[in-house]
């Protein structure tokens, strides 16, 4: 299936780009996304603990599963006000 | 997802603009807090910030504070506006308005939200400092985290 990668802040940067398009395997979880990309990104993995997600512009967590077209953002630690 | 109460914006804010947004007849207390872009951050010497946001997350993150804050002070209502982009020293990064017939609601409402926008909200700011910068990291996103809600609201009473 195929899903778009949503990337803020220092996460954005490390892989040089905000959006991401990614081939995932059928009954993936957001954090299978994850693991992709910290596979594939140099720094990623610094914040495995500490992202959190939302899957089509909804809070989600890093358990839930994806479908196909699905958008995952991957948040990595917030500093708002 | 047009409630002017919730806005994300390049914008310079306006702290009577938001507050009138709550504004009733059957309210005898609005508080406002306004964020403000200091020139010091853990001994550094800040020359400006970059604030970027998640914008239609951030704005479902604001009606949920709304309504976790009403949840717990049934008579207040919540305006939030948080302003991304570049801002300079003394520039108002975000405001909140709460109004309520009576003052200590409105007060603690207004607390309440501001703590839990630093907690949950997807918005990050890219500190640029003499010699540098560096994105601030603070809390991870998690609305569902039941215990650092309960962290918001100790501070509101």
């Amino acid at each position: 299936m195929l899903v778009t990668i949503r990337l803020f802040a220092r996460l954005r940067e490390m892989a040089g780009g905000a959006e991401l398009r990614r081939e995932l395997p059928d009954g993936s979880t957001a954090r299978n996304a994850w693991d992709a990309l910290a596979a594939e990104f140099p720094g990623f993995d610094d914040y495995s603990r500490a992202v959190s997600c939302a899957i089509n512009e909804e809070y989600a967590r890093m358990t839930s599963p994806v479908n196909d077209g699905d958008e995952i953002a991957f948040l990595p630690p917030v500093s708002g006000g | 997802m047009s409630d002017k109460r919730f806005r994300v914006t390049k914008k310079a804010l306006d702290a009577n603009a938001v507050a009138k947004i709550v504004a009733s007849a059957d309210c005898g207390a609005i508080t406002t807090f306004v964020g403000i872009v200091r020139d010091e951050h853990g001994g550094r010497r800040v020359l400006w910030l970059e604030y970027e946001a998640y914008e239609p997350l951030a704005l479902k993150a604001f009606a949920l504070i709304d309504e976790e804050a009403g949840q717990r002070w049934p008579s207040i209502a919540l305006a939030i506006h948080h302003r991304i982009g570049r801002l300079e020293i003394g520039d108002a990064s975000v405001v909140i308005a709460a109004a309520s017939p009576h003052r200590p609601e409105a007060f603690a409402a207004c607390r309440y939200a501001i703590e839990r926008i630093k907690q949950i909200a997807p918005i990050w700011k890219h500190e640029h400092f003499e010699g540098g910068d560096s994105w601030i990291e603070g809390a991870t996103a998690d609305p569902m985290d039941e215990e650092v809600r309960r962290m918001a609201f100790a501070q509101c009473s």
